[in-house]
């Protein structure tokens, strides 16, 4: 599907790298300002931080990897 | 539009930041700019109806799995894992793999040869137009209705969870859906599968690995589970021995008749929905190595959706209830899902996993309509009503016919508004269809003295057991005790049954019609019937990119993980 237009690839690596980037950013602005209470239930491991990560690390290598130029 | 969705927050089971609506916008954005981007790729009607039969296996693999995972699915089956327990997985397992497997090994060659458009467009090369007319109208009619139900529960549980007003629930997601299949038509409904495919892992998979965490593991979850429910709760196949051994109340060979060789073959082989997927491959290999794909992902899908229930069984804190025994406060089963979302996830993961259950909703809403376009104006309106028009003309009515579709289930979920067990006569006609029509379809695949009117009386006798049975039971609820073998079955178990009783009605029906009718000849069943088809070859190709490769390895594991889930 390179050969007749932007891959379906590149689509779901621009939403996974958004999503994680948000989800990163908003991890760490969790962590630089704590709430003073929280509902959230192993809210210290700050799974937004580290799993925002992976997700946008994962979205920028299939961003990279079916750009449409690099697929063209 | 941000202010907008905020105002509209009432009383709700969670609770979003600004960062979780900008990814929900964001979600939005990107269907319309996939769907809009693709309509330069919907020109003809093969693009349109058939996405230019092009999709990579991969590809039609994932689209095929997402078919099946909408948010629905996603709730109902977490719902019921926290009721009755990892039984809940035989939906995954046995219920699906094999047939997957047989889709991909058995019956795929056929639909690929014959390159048909449809299911009913195989009955109508195969038994005649009668068979696709009668196949057609069930399928198109039940198909939108279901869109409407889907779209009415959708609305209902982002009321639930989220506080939104129903009607806005309605009209933004079947508009989004309506504009994105319009222009793009098929292609556009499988590329934001996919992408609900990715959202979906990405939005639930860290529910299992932070609740896996807080109980301290697989063993010490199941300790839990004993203490607050019983040990037959994380056994698959030891409780079944008998009716009232198990949480279900099912017998095991319900589930192994009955769901794994009759309903699940009847769905994953013959429902239109998901087989359109796997009918937009580009090759014969592809076309086979597609459900195996979708079947291999499939085996792995409990993960997020069983162990959720599992893990919400043995952590919250409240006791959740059948939906018509929840009091003022209280939660129903189906609300597990949102729970332990909420319990795990802050701002941006909240986010994410509410777009994956609302991505869930509009593919699945996005699939009906798609497959409905496509019978309609391939199996009913060119068939019986314009044969001869232009290709265009065709395109057209798939474009109109996909507002049109989107309508009527806009107002059937106004329907389900109004009058709510409607939703559960919709549900149980659509499997009505299902047992009977995969009988004519396999005896049409793989037995040549199947005649036109074996397939039809066939069809249609095997339909009508089933709905006979259903009202007996509806009438009667005494009868179940004839229908599903026993007083101690349950709903589950009477579809498992009921679906076994309906194809062995179609099956008899159509060997003795049959036998008494004027068969095809020979020649006028090429490329339709095993034993008078080549079935072309793959390539010469390694062995580990045969399908029947994979197909082993996957059924190796299948094996092992009922072994070890025992």
């Amino acid at each position: 599907m390179h050969e007749s237009g932007i891959s379906i690839w590149f689509f779901i690596g621009l939403s996974l790298l958004v999503n994680g980037v948000l989800i990163f950013g908003a991890g760490i602005w969790e962590v630089l300002n704590p709430p003073a209470t929280t509902s959230i239930v192993l809210f210290h491991l700050h799974a937004n931080v580290w799993w925002g990560a992976i997700l946008a690390a994962f979205g920028a290598l299939y961003c990279y990897k079916f750009a449409p130029k690099r697929a063209a | 539009m941000m202010a907008a969705m905020m105002l509209l927050l009432v009383d709700r089971l969670v609770h979003l930041s600004p960062v979780d609506f900008v990814i929900i916008i964001f979600y939005f954005a990107l269907v319309l700019a996939i769907g809009f981007y693709l309509r330069s790729r919907a020109n003809t009607s093969e693009d349109f109806f058939m996405a230019g039969r092009e999709m990579t296996a991969w590809v039609a693999g994932l689209s095929f799995l997402s078919a099946n995972l909408g948010a629905l699915e996603l709730m109902g089956w977490a719902g019921s894992a926290y009721q009755y327990g990892i039984l809940a997985t035989h939906w995954y397992w046995i219920g699906a793999i094999p047939a997957m497997l047989f889709l991909a090994l058995v019956m795929m060659p056929f639909y690929y040869i014959s390159k048909t458009h449809s299911v009913p467009g195989y009955l109508k090369l195969r038994f005649g137009e009668s068979s696709r007319a009668l196949s057609a109208v069930s399928f198109a009619f039940m198909t939108v209705l279901m869109s409407g139900v889907n779209m009415f529960a959708m609305a209902k549980v982002m009321q639930i969870v989220l506080g939104w007003d129903i009607n806005f629930s309605i009209w933004v997601s079947s508009l989004t859906v309506a504009v994105y299949v319009a222009l793009g038509g098929l292609r556009s409904a499988i590329f934001n599968e996919v992408l609900q495919f990715f959202l979906i892992w990405a939005g639930a998979l860290l529910i299992p690995i932070l609740g896996l965490y807080e109980t301290g593991g697989w063993s010490h979850l199941k300790v839990l589970i004993a203490q607050r429910a019983s040990n037959e709760y994380v056994h698959m196949w030891s409780g079944l021995g008998s009716f009232s051994g198990n949480p279900m109340g099912i017998h095991w060979t319900g589930i192994v008749f009955g769901l794994g060789a009759i309903i699940s073959m009847g769905y994953w082989t013959t429902d239109f929905l998901v087989v359109q997927r796997i009918l937009t491959a580009k090759d014969i290999r592809s076309a086979e190595m597609a459900p195996i794909i979708g079947a291999g992902f499939k085996m792995f899908v409990p993960l997020i959706v069983i162990l959720p229930g599992l893990l919400g069984l043995a952590v919250l804190p409240m006791k959740l209830t059948a939906e018509s025994a929840v009091v003022a406060g209280g939660h129903s089963y189906n609300d597990v899902l949102p729970l332990m979302l909420a319990r795990y996830c802050g701002p941006g993961l909240l986010g994410l996993g509410i777009t994956a259950l609302i991505a869930g909703f509009m593919s699945g809403m996005a699939g009906n309509v798609s497959a409905f376009t496509t019978v309609w104006t391939y199996d009913l309106y060119r068939a019986l009503i314009n044969k001869d028009a232009t290709d265009q003309h065709y395109v057209n009515m798939g474009r109109w016919t996909t507002v049109v579709g989107v309508l009527i289930s806009v107002g059937t979920a106004y329907l389900v508004m109004q009058f709510a067990s409607i939703m559960d006569y919709v549900q149980a006609l659509f499997s009505f269809f299902i047992a009977p029509l995969f009988g004519t379809v396999i005896l049409g695949m793989l037995w040549k003295r199947a005649s036109s009117a074996g397939g039809f009386w066939g069809l249609l006798c095997g339909t009508a057991s089933s709905i006979g049975m259903w009202t007996w039971v509806k009438l009667d609820p005494s009868a179940l005790r004839y229908v599903a073998l026993s007083p101690d079955a349950k709903a589950l178990a009477q579809d498992m049954y009921q679906a076994l009783w309906s194809f062995l009605v179609c099956v008899t029906v159509t060997v003795v019609v049959s036998l008494m009718t004027k068969p095809k000849a020979d020649s006028e069943l090429t490329g339709l019937v095993y034993g008078l088809t080549e079935v072309p070859s793959i390539g010469d190709v390694p062995l580990y990119q045969k399908p029947i490769f994979w197909a082993v390895a996957v059924s190796i594991v299948l094996i092992i993980l009922n072994i070890v889930m025992w």
